[in-house]
């Protein structure tokens, strides 16, 4: 069997407050997967980053970053990860290449190795140009950028990022996108979280989903897309219509005057709904999913498992 | 990490901590110069003159060795206590923290910065001071050795005090209401013969005084305490401390959650 990029088991933390974040979770990444790690907020993401790359203490549990215990084998472990965390955390009065000639330094990298690779990066990242401004100039997107390029100065086989993109527009989010995926395709394993399921569902190949400390979820984004058993689409009319039409087999719903809201059943098939607004002399000019696909499952699994916790607690 | 990398990443420490205090030079060598300046005019010369001589010594001649060893004290502790206290505050700690940099090496990295600036300040108060007065050194490796383990142990107070600090008045507290009390009263000014019996015995608990009193010793020969005793404290201290903060870096105290 490959060695896994990393490798989670009985991970338990619990918080000085008595506060369990996490409850036991085992989680196997594979070498060169793009996978994503998805939860609502506090659900326990950010302690698990925080674990693996050794800013948070665990309770109990084993990390293993390509077979190297991030406990006993630590020097080696940190140089195979790279972390991208959610907050800005770099010095805000130095310049983006002091910052990552410095990150390089930490990891025992002498300075005109460091200087090419920075210069690699930030031109990649489009932050030549910025490269001796002082950091807290930059805009949030440059910001970001940065922290990825600090986080690859290295070089690591493992990168973890932390919702990359947040606050950062869909021109920019997309040219991250085809950034990372360069990455991964060159051999990088990279471990997203994000709020935006688009992102996860269009980048990653497998994805883990955590909630209340625990994974609630773990499979490829394949297996979980086919879940879904039904969809909505909204479908924009050429005509105004006042009375909302009937037909079997889908739920519809008037949104407005010319526009309908039909969930569809995994059972049933466009060309069947087409043919029944034909027939109702319907005529569509656009149509589009309500939401994202994954955003709909992810959206049914917390409230689900929202419901088995209470259900529990009573 | 082999030994080339560590010493890299020791290094990288180093010249991050001095470019730093470099790049706000108006905050760290301006202000402790220009109050040494006035030191100088008003104890040294102004005052000074007036009062005669210190256990034999122009009086000026004898505040110059306590106020060289004042600057160097706080500003070694002041460098260490002010930047990692801000790469705390600003987080950027945690780019060590993900390195696989040891705990030592981060530690020495501080603590290597915090001498620089200290000694560096030291040096240019020497400098000032020569304008002022003049003296020559009585002993060399005495001079030497006690000024490099007094900012040596004062870094390493520095940072342990930055580890315990969560808000900006947790870093003021001890130089302000600690360090400045026992440096004005740890013969810097005067020599503790002049106190009774009661004072003068209350004195010796004050560590800056052995100090003090051992650089005086090595500039002029002078000194109110046995220069063995200055040297056995401030290295004990020294290990004590430094083994304390290691312990506190090991164990993440205040820095991972």
């Amino acid at each position: 069997m490959e060695t896994p990029a990393l490798s989670i088991h009985n991970l338990t933390k619990v918080y000085e407050d008595s506060f369990k974040a996490l409850e036991s979770i085992s989680l196997n990444v594979k070498k060169g997967d793009f996978f994503a790690l998805l939860g609502p907020n506090g659900a326990g993401k950010s302690t698990t980053i925080g674990i693996i790359c050794s800013l948070v203490r665990k309770t109990e549990g084993k990390v293993s970053i390509f077979q190297y215990d991030v406990d006993t084998d630590f020097s080696t472990a940190k140089h195979l990860i790279g972390v991208v965390p959610q907050e800005f955390n770099f010095n805000q009065f130095e310049k983006p290449i002091d910052i990552l000639v410095t990150q390089a330094g930490y990891f025992g990298i002498t300075s005109d190795i460091a200087s090419k690779r920075a210069e690699k990066y930030l031109k990649q990242l489009g932050l030549w140009e910025k490269r001796n401004d002082f950091s807290r100039n930059l805009s949030g997107g440059m910001k970001r950028r940065l922290m990825i390029a600090r986080a690859l100065i290295h070089e690591p086989k493992l990168l973890i990022l932390d919702e990359p993109t947040a606050g950062v527009d869909i021109e920019l989010r997309r040219s991250m996108w085809n950034f990372l995926t360069e990455i991964n395709k060159s051999g990088t394993t990279i471990i997203l979280t994000t709020h935006y399921l688009e992102e996860a569902e269009s980048l990653c190949r497998n994805i883990a989903i955590i909630d209340h400390g625990k994974i609630i979820e773990n499979t490829s984004m394949k297996s979980l897309l086919k879940k879904l058993d039904k969809e909505t689409f909204v479908f924009d009319l050429a005509q105004e219509i006042s009375v909302c039409p009937k037909i079997k087999g889908y739920s519809i719903t008037l949104s407005d005057q010319n526009q309908l809201e039909v969930e569809i059943p995994k059972s049933e098939s466009l060309n069947g709904l087409f043919a029944e607004f034909s027939k109702q002399k319907l005529s569509i000019v656009s149509m589009r999913n309500k939401t994202n696909r994954l955003e709909e499952l992810f959206i049914g699994m917390v409230e689900k498992n929202l419901e088995s916790e209470k259900i529990r607690d009573e | 990490m082999n030994n080339h990398e560590k010493w890299v990443a020791f290094y990288t420490i180093l010249r991050r901590e001095i470019r730093r205090f470099m790049r706000i030079w108006p905050q760290t060598l301006l202000p402790p110069v220009i109050t040494m300046v006035l030191y100088f005019v008003i104890f040294g010369q102004l005052i000074g003159s007036r009062i005669g001589t210190m256990s034999g010594l122009p009086y000026i001649q004898f505040v110059a060795p306590g106020l060289i060893m004042m600057s160097v004290i706080t500003n070694s502790y002041s460098n260490v206590v002010s930047s990692f206290f801000g790469s705390k505050f600003q987080k950027n700690i945690e780019e060590l923290l993900v390195s696989p940099v040891p705990n030592w090496i981060i530690l020495l990295g501080y603590i290597a910065g915090g001498m620089c600036r200290g000694l560096g300040v030291g040096i240019l108060v020497t400098l000032l001071a020569l304008y002022f007065t003049s003296f020559g050194i009585h002993s060399i490796p005495v001079t030497i050795a006690i000024v490099l383990m007094t900012s040596l142990m004062f870094s390493i107070a520095g940072l342990i005090n930055a580890i315990f600090a969560s808000n900006f008045d947790d870093i003021s507290i001890i130089p302000t209401f600690v360090l400045t009390p026992l440096t004005y009263l740890g013969g810097v000014f005067y020599s503790i013969n002049l106190l009774g019996d009661f004072w003068r015995d209350v004195s010796m608990f004050n560590p800056i005084l052995y100090m003090v009193n051992a650089f005086r010793f090595g500039i002029s020969g002078i000194t109110d305490i046995n220069i063995i005793w200055s040297f056995s404290m401030v290295g004990l201290a020294s290990v004590v401390l430094f083994l304390f903060a290691l312990h506190l870096l090991e164990k993440g105290s205040r820095l991972r959650s």
